[in-house]
């Protein structure tokens, strides 16, 4: 228990009005060092807590103070740690997951939301935060017929502050792009960099799946869409830079295989990929044991793992140690360093989450594209 | 001798307009925007900002032209240019682990005679390393220049000519901030302080760097690599004793007073002087004079105020 409760307990003052004071005095979950405290207030059978930390049992029960209705869950976390979680609250059959009501940090994703836990150390980076220094990119939509896919697609256009006609630019398709956008912070965090000189001005495709298990996983078609009708659309309509070097695919998870699996069909014609816990489930050795959406993706990778060609020339690689594609993850990296490629694989103490992939934006962007920082002194 | 000011960013506190006034200049201003590549011609908001008439020399895109004209110097620029990257790699790999060196021993505790000597000798041979640098660039340029005499090819001259009747026109010329090589290349390619000697210069932010001595490109916390400082170049030699250094609040970690002592040291013994939004400092062409919000780095790694000597 964190000393600042452990005080609180001893001290036995429980009547509302202490105990309002001790709750208001301090943030959520109590972080001292790499102790952690999880408090919850509140009548119930039970408490418990849910958490995405691969490895260790997902639902932990918190311990109740003696004749009150306060819990707690003490948890060791590394340094720069970063934890999404939900409450559990058991009262009699009823089993209800809950945001924690005392952590005002949260995060979205497409499923809803979790609270978060901050662990000693880690800071949300100040360039995922609006800049008003930060000169603003704007959002174009594209609309295009696809042959590979059937129907028309719809895509969303990120042009860089001060976007010029007679310069031309770097591409970057991002799978899941929306996503992206919504609980990544792209475009803020590309108006910053961009701002900042840590990237160059760069336009970005955010493209969306129709049938998201089928189209990233490994799916031909869809590698044939982006490759043969995106770039050639997007190259007519916009000035971009016409080389392996300057084009770049980004996904995270299943996103993450698409974009490898579309260079790797395409060699030679993206020269950067991004790819963010990919689920590059195989099962050469053994089973996948992730389900029947899983298959499309193991044969490919299993493909992979047996000849992976050299699909492109330099590819950022990140997985957060708290989830189960780590294993995975850290699998791939030495054959994609086998292939002579340019490979940079990074960790962090976060799981499977949109802003474990945001956190790592600026890293994986800087080094897939340099930006003039050293050069220009506006 | 010619005046000169030096100012710092001018995008958020621009102190152009309110400098021109106290130079008493008159109504036309020539101005520089290379550093702005394809946007070299958007000073409408300079414009407005100065309220005079202004005159773009257009460098950028003039070099565009003579590069499209003269193929030979074109080629022979691109192979300048080659030679000069790959000697910035080599020098830039050894300068990492001598700045390491010096780094480290600056952060080492005490005070005694041995580990002043070694800090004293690591800066020193950061010193050397860079002077040694700037002697083999100065070599290629010297090489360059004695072979190819730019100034003379008819595709420059062609240029030259109406640069020079817009510059004995004005009554000041002012070179704005940007992408330092392509600027410093425009100027050089140009020789453009060669032109109307005496007129009144305002530069900031690339403008004053390319103006300087030696041109040191710096940045404390880039995303990627170590951030050490480099020298780049020589400058035009328009101004000296003072290293400029743009942005200096957000590109060095000032509250460091290790990494601000090893700067000061290492490029002693210009003056390293932090140009901010809203600094002024003028050259009377004896003296530095600070007129407005001029910080210098000390060797003992603190932000002093500089003063009128």
């Amino acid at each position: 228990m964190s000393r600042a409760l452990q005080r609180f307990v001893e001290e036995g003052l429980f009547e509302p009005e202490p105990l309002e004071r001790f709750l208001s005095a301090h943030e959520f979950p109590l972080v001292e060092g790499r102790s952690v405290t999880f408090v919850y207030h509140g009548a119930a059978d039970e408490i418990r807590l849910r958490h995405w930390i691969f490895g260790l049992p997902s639902s932990q029960p918190f311990h109740r103070v003696e004749e009150t209705d306060l819990w707690y869950l003490e948890m060791e976390l590394p340094e720069c740690s970063r934890v999404e979680y939900k409450i559990e609250k058991v009262i009699g059959e009823e089993v209800e997951w809950i945001m924690d009501p005392l952590n005002p940090h949260q995060a979205r994703d497409p499923f809803g939301a979790n609270s978060v836990c901050h662990g000693h150390g880690y800071e949300i980076p100040d360039w995922t935060l609006p800049d008003p220094e930060a000169r603003p990119g704007r959002i174009e939509e594209v609309s295009l017929p696809s042959r590979a896919l059937g129907g028309r697609r719809r895509l969303l256009v990120y042009l860089p502050a001060r976007f010029r006609q007679r310069r031309r630019y770097p591409l970057l398709v991002a799978h899941d792009g929306p996503d992206y956008l919504r609980y990544a912070m792209l475009r803020t965090v590309l108006d910053n960099l961009i701002h900042r000189l840590e990237i160059p001005p760069m336009i970005v495709a955010l493209s969306e799946p129709g049938e998201r298990k089928v189209e990233y996983a490994a799916d031909p078609s869809h590698a044939r869409f982006l490759t043969t009708e995106v770039v050639p659309a997007l190259e007519r309509r916009f000035p971009l830079i016409s080389e392996p070097a300057s084009r770049a695919l980004a996904g995270a998870s299943f996103g993450g295989v698409a974009a490898l699996f579309t260079a790797w069909r395409y060699p030679g014609f993206w020269g950067r990929l991004l790819l963010q816990s990919g689920s590059f489930a195989f099962s050469d050795i053994g089973e996948h044991r992730r389900g029947p959406a899983f298959d499309p993706v193991a044969r490919f990778v299993n493909a992979f793992r047996e000849e992976p060609g050299r699909p492109t020339e330099k590819v950022f690689l990140s997985c957060g140690i708290y989830e189960s594609l780590i294993y995975e993850n850290r699998s791939i990296v030495p054959l994609l360093q086998s292939t002579g490629m340019d490979v940079r694989y990074v960790e962090a103490r976060d799981g499977h989450n949109w802003e474990n992939w945001r956190d790592r934006l600026r890293e994986g962007l800087s080094w897939l594209f340099p930006g003039p920082l050293w050069m220009v002194y506006e | 001798m010619r005046r000169v000011v030096l100012l710092g960013p001018q995008r958020f506190e621009p102190n152009l307009s309110t400098t021109i006034d106290a130079l008493g200049c008159g109504e036309r201003l020539a101005v520089v925007t290379a550093g702005w590549q394809e946007r070299e011609d958007e000073t409408e908001e300079l414009a407005r900002h100065v309220d005079r008439e202004i005159v773009n020399l257009r460098l950028y895109r003039r070099a565009e032209q003579v590069m499209a004209e003269d193929e030979e110097l074109a080629a022979a620029l691109r192979r300048r240019q080659e030679g000069l990257r790959q000697l910035q790699a080599l020098y830039r790999l050894r300068l990492s682990s001598a700045l390491d060196a010096a780094r480290t021993l600056m952060r080492r505790p005490g005070r005694d005679g041995f580990v002043d000597e070694h800090r004293r000798a690591a800066i020193r041979a950061v010193r050397t390393l860079d002077r040694q640098h700037l002697v083999r660039v100065r070599k290629i340029h010297e090489e360059f220049d004695r072979h190819w005499r730019t100034a003379e090819r008819v595709a420059v001259r062609r240029h030259r000519e109406p640069i020079a009747e817009a510059l004995e026109r004005a009554s000041a010329l002012a070179i704005a901030g940007g992408h330092v090589a392509v600027l410093l290349s425009r100027l050089r390619l140009f020789d453009l302080l060669d032109l109307e000697p005496e007129l009144p210069l305002i530069a900031w932010s690339a403008g004053a760097m390319a103006l300087s001595e030696r041109v040191v490109l710096f940045h404390d916390s880039p995303p990627q690599g170590p951030g050490d400082a480099e020298v780049f170049e020589w400058g035009l030699g328009g101004i000296t004793g003072i290293l400029p250094l743009p942005h200096a609040g957000r590109r060095l970690r000032l509250d460091d007073p290790w990494r601000v002592a090893l700067f000061a040291r290492r490029f002693a013994r210009a003056t390293c002087v932090a140009l901010e939004p809203g600094t002024r400092l003028d050259w009377d062409g004896r003296d530095w004079i600070p007129c407005d919000r001029a910080r210098a780095l000390s060797r003992r790694g603190t932000l002093r105020e500089m003063v009128p000597s």
